[in-house]
């Protein structure tokens, strides 16, 4: 009759609870430090903002009077990952079409898909170390060695992986009956693809494309020794082939300075970065969940 | 049947329209051959860089620790050591973390709004650029971890892995960065193969008289393993390449010492350091360095591939 009830000395329900407590602990271990590390940086870093933050260049460490602003670094970030956009969404949603419409899963596109997953786990400072090979220490980008330009491609090798992904997958999800309609009324293989199967596989495409994008503008490996830094406004197109900063390398550089009005300047930083790269993803994930809902509807 | 032909001959499509089709796909076709091109120069260029420091040093370079720019004398067994046992130790205390954490989001403990509300929030801490955690690690976690690390050293000194006094920044800093940095990857990827495991496993296991604890060692874990462990091959590649934060919290010392409570070095963050301002024989021996690191990752992502592909269909 008793083993009807719960029994709590029972070696199995001991040992039940303990695991339990134990996963409990764990996940208390595991998310406590990471609460306690992102309102840190908010509310350290949110406490030096002030308007001259985005118009003055930093002053050059030395004196501790006054750090001066950010806006080279951020202009920098916002080119820089820009220059590495430009390269790598065409060049990933050209390769991601090839793979989801063309490819018959053949020898060829199954070393593709291979490569886009080895090259996602490439330490990306040896993005940076092969750019500087390629294009810094060879001068071929018009003689300039260290720029905002290189620093972009050193980039746009990080983001390459995620976008043929995305474009890949979101290609996948188009169900097969709108490309033979397409087909169907006489439309071309680009066609189909160019007005059909792209467009409505868009959002799916544009969310992993932003979640790169927000990825590399926080990348300052590929950076410290392919666009280095710089603490001068940007003022012109002929900048690009020069030294040029940008927050995540500002960050790194201005972390390790001895003065307190350095280390001020590089949580302003990291406020605005961790800002801005968390709003962009919860903005995706809200939007993708958005659309999910309304597609089951 | 003349009559059918013809029209039949007139609905071909133009010329200029058939063109533009294998134009396109050629195109897609080079562009997706990009991958492969980059992947290859990669490799090619960071191998003929680090030529002459091969052919100079050979495999000595990887057991020697003398790195003296004055003597033109590399070897990156400091480095490569650094490299090894902080991204190992650091997985050693991430798994148990991870996976817990991914068990208590995947069971039923709490109403499922909240384990998404915190799935979500480990998600998100991926996004965290790692030089902020290199900032964070300087000034928060140093202070925080030194009395601790004191104690460590008074009472477990007689370990060769605590023998040093702590004097702040150190690689057993750079490890606990590490896991703060691995969390979110290995608590995701064992939170979505365990989803995966198909729910009637679960049942029939229950069904049988097994307790939940039983079900999830018995049944559930060796189901979603494989897909754990390739999270783990993932986490362990990105431990190793991982350079800012590393670079910021480990000391960059290059003097070899088996303490954990010492300055040490990465390859990354020796690379970080030191790429800037190298020059003659210095710079190969860097790129020599490089590419043991891409070797090391490219090892185990491909067989973190292979691992996937291995054992995914299985269920």
């Amino acid at each position: 009759m008793n083993s009807l009830y719960y029994q709590k000395r029972l070696s199995r329900n001991i040992g039940d609870k303990f695991f339990t407590s134990l996963s409990v602990i764990c996940a208390l271990i595991a998310i406590l430090p990471l609460i306690f590390l992102v309102t840190y940086i908010l509310i350290k870093g949110g406490s030096q903002i002030t308007p001259e933050l985005f118009t003055l260049e930093p002053n050059p460490p030395g004196d501790d009077l006054d750090a001066g602003g950010i806006n080279p670094a951020l202009i920098g970030t916002l080119i820089i990952t820009t220059i590495a956009s430009i390269i790598a969404i065409p060049v990933g949603v050209g390769g991601g079409i090839y793979l989801a419409e063309y490819s018959k899963g053949g020898a060829f596109s199954r070393f593709i898909r291979f490569g886009v997953n080895i090259l996602a786990g490439v330490p990306s400072i040896i993005a940076g170390v092969f750019i500087y090979a390629l294009i810094v220490s060879t001068k071929i980008l018009f003689g300039s060695m260290y720029s905002g330009l290189a620093g972009g491609m050193a980039l746009s090798i990080l983001m390459l992986p995620t976008v043929i992904k995305t474009t890949d997958e979101g290609l996948k999800l188009v169900p097969n009956e709108l490309r033979y309609a397409s087909l169907g009324v006489g439309a071309s293989m680009y066609t189909t693809i160019l007005k059909v199967t792209l467009p409505s596989a868009f959002r799916s495409i544009a969310t992993g494309v932003v979640l790169g994008i927000a990825r590399a503008a926080g990348e300052t490996a590929p950076l410290i020794f392919t666009a280095l830094f710089s603490y001068y406004y940007i003022t012109g197109f002929g900048d690009l082939f020069y030294e040029m900063g940008s927050l995540a390398v500002l960050i790194y550089n201005f972390a390790l300075e001895p003065y307190d009005a350095q280390n001020k300047l590089a949580w302003a930083a990291s406020f605005i970065l961790v800002l801005s790269i968390l709003s962009v993803n919860i903005l995706s994930r809200i939007l993708a969940a958005f659309t999910e809902k309304i597609k089951r509807v | 049947m003349e009559e059918k032909l013809t029209l039949f001959k007139n609905r071909k499509r133009f010329g200029i329209e058939k063109n533009i089709d294998i134009i396109f796909k050629n195109t897609a076709l080079v562009l997706s051959s990009f991958v492969a091109i980059i992947l290859l120069g990669i490799i090619l260029v960071v191998f003929f860089q680090s030529f002459e420091s091969f052919s100079r040093y050979g495999l000595k370079f990887l057991v020697t620790s003398e790195w003296n720019p004055v003597k033109d004398e590399y070897g990156a067994f400091t480095a490569i050591y650094g490299t090894l046992v902080t991204s190992f130790l650091s997985l050693l205390i991430t798994i148990p973390l991870g996976v817990g954490t991914a068990i208590f989001i995947t069971e039923d403990f709490v109403p499922k709004v909240v384990r998404e509300i915190i799935g979500s929030f480990v998600e998100l801490l991926a996004a965290i650029p790692s030089v902020v955690l290199g900032l964070w690690a300087i000034f928060v976690m140093e202070p925080f971890f030194r009395a601790f690390f004191v104690f460590l050293h008074n009472f477990f000194g007689w370990i060769p892995l605590f023998s040093t006094e702590p004097t702040g920044r150190n690689s057993l800093l750079a490890i606990l960065i590490l896991v703060v940095m691995l969390l979110p990857i290995v608590t995701s990827i064992a939170r979505d193969s365990l989803n995966q495991v198909p729910k009637k496993l679960r049942n029939a296991a229950y069904g049988i008289g097994a307790s939940r604890w039983k079900t999830i060692f018995s049944v559930i874990l060796p189901a979603a393993l494989s897909g754990i462990m390739a999270g783990v091959l993932l986490a362990l590649g990105r431990a190793m390449g991982e350079t800012m934060a590393v670079t910021m919290i480990i000391g960059n010392s290059n003097v070899f010492s088996w303490s954990l409570l010492s300055p040490g070095y990465t390859i990354s963050s020796m690379l970080a350091n030191q790429f800037g301002e190298a020059d003659g024989s210095q710079v190969s021996s860097l790129f020599y360095a490089a590419f043991v690191l891409m070797i090391l990752s490219l090892v185990v992502n491909i067989f973190a591939q292979w691992l996937v592909k291995k054992f995914s269909l299985k269920y």
